[in-house]
């Protein structure tokens, strides 16, 4: 195996706690409770820890992660460790006064999520009545201070049809850029396929309107774009590479290649509360297990797009072929990818399926 | 880009150097750009005060180089970083 570099950006999931209930949530469906998350001092080790091996950007998200009552001091801890902070959040339990003190602490950016275009659809997706006003004040509480704003439009059969209003609104509210995330179907929303799964046509618009708002909008708002995979040719570069460029620390402490790897079951995963995280990223056997193309079989291993893509993302391996060493089945040359397109239709053409919506850290798990 | 062109790194991008890996990157928002020396030698000079037409006549004369060839690297790397939103250009 070639020497592996050090980290470039590390997600903190400062909390599973979250007071809306998206039904794609991307936290797993088992949750760290709030008596397990670690304290303020373990972050902040975890942090200095980060930025001397090579960590430049830190994703502070959740969860909610304005539900930690120690954001702020988080905030300005990782920027004296030389960190670019980013704030990944709904915008719930954040009043004026408290962004003004996250500028103060010397916050970089943030990103906030947008469940929905209007207050029937947001509220609904985000199972939060009150929230889509909230958040259009927050917003304009961010404008006014003037941080760096990124929308991040999460995207699914439901609200599809809202993406031109989503460009509009990022361009209004001054964003300097939009991510168009269509749902990656992990964790909560593997349980929400029925009713989120788009249509083959819904993904073949989405991607006409990114095309022609990017080329309408150069040099005003910038499109990061990620497709239907299940509708798709080519699997995502996951992660750019297992083991990479990035790491993920739960709220408990745990150190993960990426937020869903935890489904994968036979990998044991270090905790920062045991164990330097120099250690864990170059040599736990989690990080280890799919780095490179040394892991890789037919027909990742003769592919000439195995560096571009390596095979996809092991997760989703795992959770439609049940092995997660196996080609991402969204891949036109996975022996699965015929039938995952079937499902993919099938599950787009189920009309008026229920939303599962996520459920509170410690409360019990409704069944698919 | 025009000679009068300002441009200025907007909040939330800045210049840091890499310990690790010896290198300047420019941070900005979900992203680090690795830059080389030519890179570095235009975005130290970037302050959001002095012009395009400025700065090109400075490195020229700080590298002995054609000012015409400098003012070409600079409107290609800064012309990139403008459209990722990177850098505001007021005129």
């Amino acid at each position: 195996m070639t020497r592996v570099p050090p980290p470039i950006a590390m997600l903190a999931e400062l909390t599973h706690r979250c007071p809306l209930a998206c039904p794609y949530c991307s936290n797993p469906v088992e949750l760290a409770r709030q008596d397990r998350e670690l304290s303020t001092e373990t972050w902040i080790s975890a942090f200095r820890q980060a930025a001397e091996i090579g960590v430049l950007q830190l994703h502070l998200s959740g969860g909610e992660p304005a539900s930690r009552r120690d954001l702020t001091a988080l905030v300005a801890a990782a920027r004296e460790a030389g960190l670019y902070t980013n704030l990944i959040t709904s915008g719930i339990g954040l009043s004026e006064r408290r962004l003004a003190e996250l500028d103060a602490a010397g916050l970089d950016h943030i990103q906030l999520s947008l469940q929905g275009t209007d207050a029937a659809m947001a509220d609904q997706i985000g199972g939060y009545k009150g929230g889509f006003d909230r958040k259009m004040q927050v917003a304009a509480w961010i404008g006014a201070i003037g941080f760096p704003l990124t929308l991040n439009a999460v995207l699914h059969r439901r609200n599809l049809h809202q993406l031109p209003r989503a460009i509009d609104m990022a361009v209004e509210m001054g964003a300097r850029r939009i991510e168009v995330a269509t749902v990656q179907f992990h964790g909560w929303a593997l349980k929400n396929r029925d009713a989120l799964m788009p249509t083959r046509a819904q993904a073949a618009e989405t991607t006409r309107i990114v095309a022609e708002a990017r080329a309408r909008l150069k040099g005003v708002l910038v499109i990061d774009y990620v497709p239907a995979d299940y509708h798709g040719d080519y699997p995502k570069r996951c992660m750019g590479g297992w083991g990479t460029s990035g790491l993920n620390i739960a709220p408990d402490g745990q150190v993960l290649p990426c937020h869903a790897a935890q489904t994968i079951p036979h990998l044991r995963f270090e905790n920062i509360r045991d164990t330097p995280l120099a250690d864990i990223w170059y040599d736990s056997p989690a990080f280890n297990a799919y780095r490179g193309t040394d892991w890789m079989a037919e027909p990742c291993q003769s592919c000439e797009r195995k560096t571009k893509d390596f095979g996809g993302c092991r997760c989703q391996a795992m959770a439609i072929v049940g092995d997660a060493a196996a080609t991402d089945p969204t891949c036109i040359k996975s022996p699965h990818h015929g039938a995952l397109q079937d499902r993919a239709r099938a599950h787009s053409e189920s009309a008026d399926a229920a939303l599962t919506y996520r459920t509170a850290p410690g409360k019990p798990i409704p069944a698919e | 880009m025009e000679a009068t062109d300002i441009p200025g790194l907007p909040r939330g991008v800045r210049l840091h150097f890499d310990k690790i890996r010896e290198t300047w990157v420019l941070l900005a928002p979900e992203r680090a750009v690795t830059l080389d020396q030519i890179g570095h030698a235009i975005l130290s000079e970037v302050d959001g005060q002095r012009s395009f037409g400025d700065i090109a006549r400075t490195l020229a004369e700080k590298y002995s180089a054609p000012v015409d060839q400098i003012a070409r690297d600079m409107a290609g790397f800064l012309g990139a970083l403008r459209d990722r939103r990177f850098l505001d250009v007021t005129s």
